[in-house]
């Protein structure tokens, strides 16, 4: 006998939800397990709109099970903890991004990289756990993946980086695209992209913001300091640019050419993609040879590391730049969300607006 | 005006070479620069049959120009040094591989990556500075810069160890550069021709588990008992393949036909490096997934610096690892060329030059 998501679990919570491949989001009631003796249970304050969470509503990567609530870029306060828990109290502030579970026995977990482990949990529409996300009023989650919040990282304007931050700061460091003096290239300047170029400058780099949009260029260069801005379908600029480049993060999900962006690269240089297309790329071998280039993937980051991360944003002042909405509008930003409308992440005003 | 081959230089030398985009080669005299002073100048003893000479006799790279003297795996006995010269004497025995010259002054060169040097000059079919284009070993002497010289170790046979100056350093520098170079790393080569046995070797030398990937079923046996591989799959068989799944800390795809990389990436575990050093024609279908999904790598590799080329012919003498050759007199170099197409050789061809290359 299936259990409806009103009665699966004893407590009860509400959301918003998207019910088929449409995406339409609407408010839905829910219920959640209770406070477990690892659990840490807290009032959403805010969630960031991922495009993942897009893909996600319209079964865009065929693995939806409506209704889906998403949202992995939770912040909130903590309301219960169970009675083994140690990292957080009543009332601290936390975060949640897109994992809830792993493991703990393989040597991805022991690794603290959770989120290369086979049977990781993914904060909403997980494949084998039914899961649902920050779009909700409240959530709970093991101790091990709960985020503390550091006391000057504004709410708000932290929350996307549960995810975007994590998922552009992991392949910097394991890369080695975080050294002062170094040049790396961003692609996109989306959620991922912008935050990318602010923790690279903050870490000293020289940044080139590659982009299809050539009005971008003020606001790279002004408003998130890049260095320089190339416009991918310009040739000339591009061949200006080729083999200048320590790396490349490519957080760009629409289908694109990734022989020019190798080109960019220096000898040894590492071309890192964080967004998936759903059309596979054609890369021939002859530039990854002459040059030792590297093409290489990265998907978010470990809980530990989710956590260094956040602390070093805080440390530096970097947050994402955002458009707080309330969660009524949630379909509106969808559609914007499609059409790149957006300077950068939409939040939603969880705590105020979902009644 | 456009000097002949025999003119273009002051010392006579002759070789074989090919004429045209029909690859078959025949004799050739051309001619060599004097000796300068950082010049290391000597007799050719053997010569190994890389694949890429035959890529490039027939030019399907769009760069060869005619006539064309191939081989870049090349040992022989010095007969004369400049009065530069600080590492060799005449009578040493030396190698020298697919590179003769270099910019020295960029940033790879620097760091004694002269294999990335934008203005490498190649061994064979490179334009030179003074216009000329350099002839390789299928020739009865060779002269280069001490720099590009390799010292041969004592312990170290002639003809099974020529062909390690192409092959050798090409599967010795990224088992090095991408960490597969630990005792218990778990290591997949795929391909088992000249690039591929000789990958096999290195990584077994250095204490690597290896898993051999073959399209063809009947290679197994020399992989386990011959190479000693630790495994054999066929990579057409998606049970084999499903059964090798995340298992790899790195593969060395050393195929030039096209061939899909997908299976290959799920065979590595998260981390995993998938090293290209096989140049296949097509570009590669790659999907952004295979690679977000566990942190994997897709990279290539190309030879390796003079100084890490010395390196892998000492660790190949105090190893013992050498290349399986059939050793052929140079007028049968044609008929080893076809061989070659049909892999029908195990597994290089090096062809015994001081003693089947006649003066015309």
């Amino acid at each position: 006998m299936g259990s409806l998501p009103e009665t699966e679990h004893p407590v009860k919570a509400l959301g918003y939800a998207a019910r088929d491949i449409s995406g339409v989001l609407s408010p839905i009631n829910f219920s959640r397990r209770e406070t477990g003796d690892e659990d840490v249970r807290f009032k959403v304050s805010y969630c960031g709109v991922c495009h993942s969470d897009l893909h996600s509503v319209k079964n865009e990567w065929s693995n939806a099970k409506y209704p889906v609530i998403p949202g992995h870029e939770i912040v909130g306060v903590v309301t219960e903890v169970g009675s083994k828990v140690k990292k957080v109290k009543v009332g601290d502030k936390v975060g949640v991004g897109c994992m809830v579970g792993s493991c703990h026995s393989c040597d991805q977990c022991a690794s603290d990289q959770e989120q290369y482990c086979l049977k990781m949990v993914q904060t909403y529409n997980d494949a084998t756990m039914t899961t649902y996300g920050g779009y909700s009023d409240h959530m709970v989650a093991n101790e091990h993946f709960i985020i503390s919040w550091p006391e000057n990282l504004p709410l708000d304007g932290g929350a996307p980086l549960l995810c975007a931050g994590i998922t552009v700061y992991s392949p910097m460091r394991y890369y080695g695209l975080d050294k002062p003096g170094m040049h790396v290239g961003v692609v996109g300047l989306g959620g991922l992209g912008h935050v990318a170029v602010k923790f690279l400058k903050a870490l000293g780099v020289k940044v080139t913001v590659i982009s299809t949009n050539p009005k971008k260029k003020e606001e790279a260069i002004s408003n998130l300091g890049a260095d320089l801005f190339l416009v991918s379908h310009e040739q000339a600029q591009m061949q200006g640019a080729v083999g200048t480049m320590d790396g490349i993060i490519d957080t760009v999900s629409a289908d694109h050419p990734l022989v020019p962006l190798i080109g960019l690269l220096r000898p040894n240089g590492k071309l890192v993609l964080v967004g998936a297309p759903t059309k596979p790329h054609e890369i021939p071998a002859f530039p990854l040879l002459f040059g030792r280039k590297l093409v290489g993937g990265s998907l978010i980051g470990g809980i530990k590391e989710t956590q260094e991360m956040i602390d070093f944003a805080a440390k530096h002042n970097i947050t994402a730049a955002i458009e707080l909405i309330p969660i009524d509008y949630i379909n509106t930003a969808m559609e914007r969300l499609a059409k790149a409308d957006v300077r950068y992440r939409f939040v939603i005003d969880v705590a105020n607006t979902l009644k | 005006m456009v000097k002949s081959p025999e003119a273009e230089h002051p010392i006579n030398a002759y070789g074989y070479a090919a004429r045209d985009t029909s690859g078959t080669l025949s004799p050739l005299t051309f001619s060599r620069r004097a000796t300068g002073d950082k010049d290391v100048r000597f007799k050719v003893l053997y010569c190994g049959i890389c694949h890429s000479d035959l890529h490039f006799v027939k030019n399907e790279w769009g760069m060869t120009v005619y006539p064309v003297v191939p081989g870049h795996e090349i040992v022989g006995t010095v007969t004369e040094v400049g009065s530069k010269v600080e590492k060799f004497k005449v009578g040493d025995k030396v190698g020298v591989g697919c590179l003769v010259g270099s910019c020295s002054s960029c940033e790879s060169c620097a760091n004694d990556l002269e294999n990335y040097c934008r203005k490498q000059i190649l061994t064979y079919g490179s334009p030179c500075f003074d216009g000329t284009r350099t002839y390789g070993g299928y020739s009865d002497h060779m002269v280069a810069d001490e720099h590009f010289v390799l010292r041969w170790p004592e312990n170290l046979p002639l003809d099974t160890g020529a062909p390690l100056l192409c092959a050798g350093i090409t599967t010795y520098s990224p088992l090095r550069y991408f960490g597969l170079d630990k005792p218990g790393v778990k290591v997949g080569v795929v391909g088992l021709g000249g690039l591929g046995h000789v990958a096999v070797k290195m990584a077994k030398a250095f204490g690597a588990e290896v898993t051999v990937f073959s399209t063809t079923p009947n290679k197994k046996q020399e992989a386990l008992e011959g190479l000693k591989a630790d495994h054999f799959i066929v990579s057409q068989d998606p049970e084999q393949m499903q059964s090798a799944a995340s298992t790899l800390d790195g593969i060395i795809d050393t195929v030039s036909a096209t061939h899909p990389i997908a299976p290959l990436l799920s065979v590595l575990k998260p981390h995993g490096k998938l090293v290209l050093v096989g140049i296949p024609e097509k570009p590669l279908e790659l999907a952004a997934f295979s690679l977000i999904m566990g942190r994997k790598i897709v990279t290539g590799s190309a030879i390796g610096g003079l100084k890490e080329t010395q390196e892998m012919l000492d660790f190949a003498a105090k190893h013992g690892v050498t290349a399986d050759i059939e050793v052929i007199p140079i007028d049968y170099v044609n008929t080893a060329m076809d061989r070659i197409l049909k892999s029908d050789v195990r597994y290089r061809f090096v062809i015994d030059v001081a003693n089947s290359l006649k003066a015309p």
